[in-house]
């Protein structure tokens, strides 16, 4: 069998590839942590919660009101940004004018509020929630066996991730919305209404994260810590692709889920310190990040 | 009219004498406090759970033990073993505490056995898993309750490799428990004409197992044992389910709780062996106790929170026939006094503070023999107290006399 630094070049190949799956909810979360840094200057700590939300509306669909995996899907990342907007108007609002740190600490204390409020009423083991009929068995791929499911993550966060970028990048309301961040007071002089637009934006990023939740409850258990254990990892992930960029934390996120994956088989004691390191080593070269622009 | 006064002066000091000689309780109240992971991952086996159960401990001594009233107080440790060392110490300088329970955490757990042996007060940790409390670092006021790791590898261990489950491959939490889980378990499995080949370690609350999973399986190993806890268990066996590995290995979950096995539901979980020192559905007695404990919690209760209860009743019992609250001679008392309740029979306190009795080796029912919720095991072994835990001859604790 052909092998690469000891280990079966099969099992590598195995290995790369769940990596691109855990990758794939680093680049969904860190591209919603983008989007809104990079329009609203929030350092939103509240992703985490609010991706631990999406996964739990997804499990109440099912269980109270019977409603099925693709149609709280497209619901939950509703509902979640829903709240948003209600966050945005009702509190983010007053506090753009303000240091960074006034918007890190409203959205922690967010954070602790909404995982407080689940822990009590569901506890932290969790609740199990199944994949769904269309995505149940798996495929032999010769080198290894994947999930249908996973597959299925991967497909749809680059898709989900591609659209996003597009619409910021590519469309007119991405241009008006990248020159309202640029210069908000000039924006509104052409008739733009830019704090609306600020709040659809902070909608939209959170909805980013319940979307991720959603994909990621059947994966894991859908517990009330389910985010403050992925939440700091993906703020990692957005430092490293430079703050605000939105190409640089898909790819980042990508990326560093298969660097992880590949320390996994190496070192597996250094898994979840790996992604850090790799943030020291990137903050000392390049210290705006890989993809950020120096300012 | 002297004299009267005289006698009654006289008589009120006898009583206040004889009354005395009744009680010697320390501030005229019987304080008992514990400290648990309230809101962390290991929050739903102990926590507010385990308080409600030393609740209605009290609850069933009316409140009261020689005569006096018992108080409870609570805090989180938050997994932090400093947190719970600074809060005891709190509690014994400030508060005047008796008794205190620990809750989940070997380690926060090692720190209050330490600060309780300082101030000399009585400790019975619960929730700790390292068998370390009553070998190295016992002391005179320890006493370990419900379970440790080497009854854990005894119970599970054992009745694997029995089983046919030669070949093991550990899936390791790494940090103190996990090792030591592991070191415990290879021995038994060595033991027992076992082997293990190999082994990986995976970070405290890992976001992800299935790396690790794929490695397990191209060991070629027959036994995966999981030695961790709590949500790094329940994500290994959903992944593992989810990638098919149970089709090729058997798993061993070396320390799960019935509150994982809730949480995973049935499917996931049919056929897994476990160790567990007591089921709420075992008995009437523990039924009954158990149906009490749900109407509060909306849950079944966990051998910890059963245990919680078993311990407090145990020192109040001895409080009352000693009539003191003094931690040594409580202690003597309860190590003289054995253990026969719904959680135990004829559990016994060794001088190195380990409370032995029988622990189960209990198999997960398929969905289809499961009758009701929360009704999930069936005990498909009994291990005697005498097997399923160091052996006092074997101990490394200084107090036992050899």
């Amino acid at each position: 069998m052909t092998e690469l630094f000891g280990i079966p070049l099969p099992a590598l190949l195995g290995q790369l590839l769940l990596g691109l799956v855990n990758g794939s909810f680093y680049a969904m979360l860190s591209l919603g942590l983008a989007v809104i840094f990079g329009m609203l200057n929030i350092i939103n700590f509240a992703h985490g919660a609010l991706y631990m939300m999406g996964a739990f509306l997804a499990w109440m669909g099912l269980e109270l009101l019977g409603l099925n995996y693709w149609v709280m899907l497209g619901l939950a990342p509703l509902l979640v940004g829903v709240l948003g907007i209600v966050i945005e108007r009702t509190m983010l609002q007053w506090l753009y004018k303000l240091d960074h740190l006034y918007g890190l600490l409203l959205t922690f204390g967010i954070t602790l509020v909404i995982e407080g409020v689940f822990r009590s009423f569901y506890g932290v083991s969790g609740q199990p929630y199944s994949v769904p009929d269309a995505l149940q068995g798996a495929t032999n791929l010769g080198f290894m066996i994947l999930p249908n499911y996973r597959a299925w993550v991967v497909v749809a966060s680059i898709t989900v991730c591609l659209a996003v970028w597009a619409l910021i990048e590519k469309t007119s309301l991405g241009a008006k919305l990248r020159a309202g961040t640029e210069n908000p007071k000039l924006v509104q002089a052409f008739g733009i209404n830019v704090p609306l637009m600020v709040t659809l934006t902070y909608a939209g990023g959170v909805a980013l994260a319940a979307f991720a939740g959603v994909l990621a409850a059947p994966i894991l258990q859908v517990s009330a810590l389910m985010g403050s254990n992925l939440i700091i990892v993906v703020f990692a992930v957005v430092v490293i692709g430079g703050m605000g960029s939105i190409l640089g934390s898909i790819v980042t996120g990508l990326g560093l889920g298969v660097v992880e994956g590949l320390t996994k088989v190496f070192y597996p004691e250094a898994s979840n310190t790996v992604v850090f390191v790799v943030m020291a080593i990137v903050l000392l070269v390049r210290p705006a990040g890989l993809f950020g622009k120096e300012k | 009219m002297k004299k009267t006064l005289i006698a009654a002066a006289i008589a009120t000091c006898g009583l206040a004498v004889a009354m005395n000689a009744q009680a010697q309780i320390s501030g005229d109240v019987i304080k008992i406090g514990i400290i648990t992971d309230m809101s962390g991952l290991y929050a739903d086996i102990d926590g507010q759970g385990g308080v409600e159960a030393i609740k209605m401990a009290i609850a069933d001594m009316k409140g009261m033990a020689a005569g006096k009233k018992i108080e409870l107080i609570y805090a989180d440790h938050q997994n932090k073993a400093d947190v719970a060392a600074s809060k005891a110490r709190e509690w014994m300088d400030t508060q005047g505490l008796d008794l205190l329970i620990g809750g989940t955490n070997s380690g926060a757990n090692l720190a209050m056995a330490k600060v309780a042996a300082e101030k000399k007060r009585a400790f019975i940790s619960i929730g700790a898993a390292s068998a370390r409390l009553t070998n190295e670092d016992c002391t005179p006021y320890t006493v370990h309750y419900a379970y440790d790791t080497v009854a854990l590898a005894n119970g599970t261990g054992n009745a694997v490799v029995k089983s046919g489950g030669k070949n093991w491959y550990f899936l390791t939490a790494d940090y103190a428990f996990g090792a030591s889980l592991q070191a415990d378990t290879t021995a038994v499995v060595q033991k027992a004409g076992g082997k293990v080949v190999g082994s990986v370690k995976h970070p405290l609350s890992a976001s992800d197992f299935s790396s690790f999973l794929l490695q397990a399986q191209g060991s070629g190993a027959q036994i995966l044992g999981l030695a961790n806890a709590g949500g790094d268990t329940i994500n290994s066996i959903k992944a593992a389910n989810e990638f098919g590995i149970t089709k090729t290995m058997k798993l061993a979950g070396l320390l799960m709780f019935i509150n994982d096995v809730h949480s995973l539901g049935l499917k996931a979980t049919e056929g897994m062996y476990l160790t567990d020192g007591w089921y709420w559905n075992q008995s009437p007695e523990s039924r009954a106790w158990s149906r009490a404990f749900f109407a509060k919690m909306k849950r079944m209760p966990s051998m910890l929170q059963a245990a919680d209860y078993s311990a407090v009743t145990h020192y109040l019992k001895a409080v009352d026939a000693t009539k003191t609250d003094d931690a040594d001679k409580v202690i003597a008392k309860m190590k003289a006094t054995k253990v026969n309740d719904f959680f135990a029979k004829n559990g016994e306190i060794g001088p190195d503070g380990r409370m032995r009795y029988d622990m189960y080796l209990m198999q997960v029912k398929s969905p289809k023999e499961s009758s009701e919720p929360w009704d999930y095991y069936k005990v498909a072994q009994t291990i005697p107290a005498n097997e399923a835990y160091t052996k006092l001859a074997d101990s490394k604790c200084p107090l036992v006399k050899k």
